[in-house]
């Protein structure tokens, strides 16, 4: 790749000159690995997708059961990042402005869903918010557990780190003058809070939204265990996924997965819109 | 306006501040939301893990199945960190230390992984080495399983962690910029000696760290493991499998007693983070993992 680079350096040039060696061999591996395990894999589900066909693909669609799993999985993903956007700003205000004792145990506690593995997460949710599980059993004769709203109890718990970890930078940056100057400006405390502090911060929080919404959409792990996973009800998408590799119907697993990625990609997009617009806007994020 | 005049005087109510009520709420509020989602649940593994007391527990740990499945995490994870750990110093090198074209769409591709749902990352391989592929039937003629078979854990697991340690080197590496490096190569070091004495020392901590989640994931993956594992007990079984073959079972004590294990990896895991937040103020955890 060098040697190509140093051929033709008045015209087009992979690489900026550089005395820094290992440039082929670094990038070399890079692109090796990357092909083995990520690029060829996802371009084989894309490959079986194009075999399908349009009839055959939208025919997968026709089925209620997975309108049904797609619709619980969005539907249960965005409610819980709705939740996630309150509580979780709430929550990273609370860890940047005030001090008080234990802060930086519960700053550390945030991080526990990206380093509890799902399956734990799944099964410690589902007996605690089981009719006879401690939560549960408070709420009752209201069900939480193995009801949609379980899965939407499991997704909060995935998804607050996303939305706290991105907030919580930007916060940390806020410069307490401003806010000085709005209530010298006659603002109340209110005022302040929503007219010169939450502008500032909403691309931070639309992109933990966002970020939280994505993998809720994807969870699995910590899902099936509390959501009791009945067909048209509380079953999500990557479980119908799963449910059809057991019956060997690769065409369908192959089809919810596509539609799951194509709209998995669209929100990364949706994410670096947000982040490029508030560059722009703010030159922060 | 000085944090001591904000305290002095009692009478005084900081107007670019909230007011006590206010935050007192706030605070038990996000308290309760973190008891509620968070502690509560971290409690009740350790709590369901011990109620038939030690004896259970040990027992549960100690049988064959439950070591088999300990066995297997182990390896999966002492094969696909270090893959994605090589993986992770080589692109870094390459991103931070060169301009080339299409740099930004390769760190875009890095982190394709977070962005894919763990069950569609285990089917990408059910269906590149699965029964109707081209490639499956003509490995297992060879007489090698990749599917239902360690293999495929492994494939499936370094998938997953792909991106962890490439992402927390890279803007670590990109702020570091090159120079150290120039100036060594300009003394006379060779490549490797660069790499090895110059670069390895700066980046050891955000390695540690990006090793660190890298790890927790790869034995606490559930998702993509499971399509690719068949389940089979005492084989291809691994950790969190196995806690969901004994929650099915209804055997809660024993389930519990192995998800302790890996709740426990969990919190070592974020002990040791936060200590290098805290130390050398390795990551800020961003919010992609």
């Amino acid at each position: 790749m060098t040697q190509t680079a140093t051929a033709s350096p008045a015209k087009w040039r992979l690489k900026q000159p550089s005395i820094i060696p290992g440039f082929g061999l670094t990038l070399g591996f890079s692109l090796a690995y990357l092909s083995l395990i990520i690029l060829i894999p996802v371009a084989g589900l894309l490959w079986r997708t194009a075999e399908l066909g349009w009839s055959g693909f939208f025919s997968v669609f026709a089925d209620r059961r997975t309108l049904d799993a797609l619709y619980i999985s969005f539907g249960t993903a965005f409610l819980a990042a709705l939740v996630n956007v309150v509580f979780g700003t709430i929550l990273a205000w609370v860890l940047t402005r005030y001090n008080f004792p234990g802060r930086q145990l519960v700053d550390a506690m945030v991080d526990l869903p990206f380093a509890l593995p799902t399956a734990v997460a799944g099964i410690a949710l589902a007996s605690l918010y089981a009719p006879n599980g401690w939560i549960g059993s408070l709420f009752m004769p209201f069900r939480i557990a193995f009801t949609p709203l379980g899965i939407v109890i499991a997704l909060v718990f995935i998804g607050l780190p996303f939305v706290v970890r991105t907030v919580q930078p930007i916060m940390e940056e806020i410069d307490r003058e401003v806010e000085e100057a709005a209530a010298t400006l006659g603002a109340n405390r209110f005022q302040t809070i929503l007219r010169v502090i939450l502008p500032g911060l909403t691309p931070a929080i639309l992109t933990g939204f966002a970020l939280a919404f994505a993998r809720g959409v994807g969870e699995y792990g910590s899902v099936i265990f509390i959501a009791g996973n009945i067909p048209y009800v509380s079953e999500i998408a990557p479980l119908l996924i799963v449910i059809r590799l057991e019956e060997f119907n690769y065409a369908g697993a192959t089809a919810i997965a596509t539609i799951m990625l194509l709209i998995s990609f669209l929100m990364l997009l949706v994410i670096n819109l947000i982040q490029a617009w508030s560059r722009r806007r703010y030159g922060n994020v | 306006m000085s944090d001591k005049a904000r305290t002095s005087n009692p009478a005084f109510r900081d107007p670019a501040d909230e007011g006590f009520a206010t935050k007192v709420a706030l605070l038990l509020l996000s308290l309760a939301f973190l008891i509620f989602f968070l502690f509560l649940p971290l409690l009740s593994v350790f709590v369901e893990a011990f109620r038939e007391g030690w004896g259970a527990y040990y027992e549960a740990l100690a049988e064959p199945d439950a070591a088999a499945a300990i066995r297997l995490t182990l390896l999966v994870a002492a094969i696909a960190v270090p893959l994605n750990l090589v993986f992770g110093l080589c692109a870094s090198w390459a991103i931070a230390k060169f301009e080339f074209k299409g740099k930004a769409f390769l760190i875009t591709l890095i982190d394709l992984p977070f962005s894919i749902s763990p069950v569609i990352s285990g089917l990408v391989y059910v269906l590149l080495f699965g029964s109707g592929s081209l490639l499956g039937p003509l490995l297992k003629s060879w007489g090698i399983e990749i599917l239902f078979a360690v293999p495929g854990i492994v494939l499936a697991t370094v998938f997953v962690t792909f991106p962890f340690v490439a992402r927390e080197l890279i803007p670590l590496m990109q702020d570091q910029g090159s120079g150290d490096e120039e100036a060594a190569l300009s003394l006379g070091a060779s490549g490797w000696q660069t790499f090895r004495f110059v670069t390895l020392p700066n980046i050891k901590w955000g390695l540690l760290y990006g090793v660190l989640l890298c790890n927790a994931r790869a034995m606490g993956e559930f998702g993509a493991v499971s399509v690719v594992s068949g389940r089979i007990r005492g084989l291809t079984n691994t950790m969190p499998l196995h806690v969901e073959i004994l929650y099915n079972e209804y055997n809660m004590v024993a389930a519990f007693a192995v998800a302790s294990l890996l709740a426990l990896l969990a919190l070592v895991t974020l002990a040791l983070k936060t200590l290098l937040e805290l130390r050398f103020g390795a990551g800020n955890a961003g919010g992609r993992h």
